[in-house]
């Protein structure tokens, strides 16, 4: 068995950011999937796809999901990630202050998505775009 | 202790009622949603002044027992609405997230 699905996430609309891990969510419970798996994964997809949302003015997700895992690659068009080491420290941010006012810009989102995920990889070119590949494997 | 009595207990306003026969498990205070999702753990009450809807979507993907508004912040109206729909309990207080959080970890 294996499912895929194919999101479109939105620019600047963080209330609509959010809707493909929303969704994700409910899917992932639907087919059993452990609490712990379901929440792993669907806080490192939300985090991605906010990061799009913010910094990339969108993206896409694909998700595919087999009995023994589950992956996301997330793609955008954005400025990129210059330095991806720097990136992945906990704190880093180059958020705005209006996104800021809203609960975000802690610098602690790809730092999350390390920590939740069991396998990531991340593929950046400044001036082209961002590729996050994300998988939670299900013990 | 549930939700309900953890409102009840400490004279919370029921903002949202949801799943209020939850057990609530521990604690978390902040306001950057991205510690939150890193460090709050399945079945806390989350203590906050963010009333807004990607707060909401916080609580539903981290497992989140309720959300306690400290300070008598404000929650927007379709925060609101997403609450009720996911039926995660939203109370309020006038306290701080410092005194609220004392409060809590006096009676769980
Ligand atoms: N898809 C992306 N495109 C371009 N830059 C990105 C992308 N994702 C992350 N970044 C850069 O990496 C930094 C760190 O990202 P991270 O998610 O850890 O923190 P944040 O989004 O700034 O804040 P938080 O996630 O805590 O709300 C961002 O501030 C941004 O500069
Ligand atoms: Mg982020």
């Amino acid at each position: 068995m294996t499912m895929k699905f194919h999101f479109e996430v939105p620019g600047d609309d963080f209330t609509r950011a959010g809707e493909a891990s929303g969704e994700l969510k409910l899917k992932l419970k639907r087919l059993g999937f452990s609490a712990d798996v379901v929440r792993r994964m669907t806080i490192a997809m939300y985090e991605g796809e906010i990061n799009m949302a913010i910094h990339a003015g969108g993206g896409v997700a694909d998700v595919e999901i087999l009995p023994d895992r589950i992956t996301a690659v997330l793609t955008d068009n954005g400025p990129g990630i210059p330095d991806i080491e720097q990136a992945m420290k906990e704190g880093w941010s180059t958020a705005p202050d209006n996104i800021r006012s809203l609960g975000f810009g802690a610098g602690m989102g790809l730092p999350n998505i390390k920590k939740y995920t069991d396998m990531l990889d991340i593929k950046s070119v400044v001036g082209k775009g961002t590729t996050l590949t994300m998988t939670v494997l299900a013990k | 202790m549930t939700v309900s009595e953890i409102a009840h207990s400490l004279g919370l306003e029921i903002l949202v009622k949801g799943k209020d026969d939850r057990k609530v498990t521990g604690g978390y205070s902040g306001d950057l949603l991205s510690w939150v999702m890193g460090r709050a753990r399945e079945g806390d009450a989350w203590i906050t002044i963010m009333g807004n809807i990607n707060a909401i979507a916080v609580a539903v993907l981290a497992d989140i027992s309720c959300i306690i508004l400290a300070e008598g912040s404000p929650l927007d109206q379709d925060a609101k609405e997403r609450a009720e729909s996911e039926r995660i309990p939203v109370l309020g207080s006038q306290k701080t997230a410092y005194n609220l959080s004392i409060e809590l970890e006096r009676i769980i």
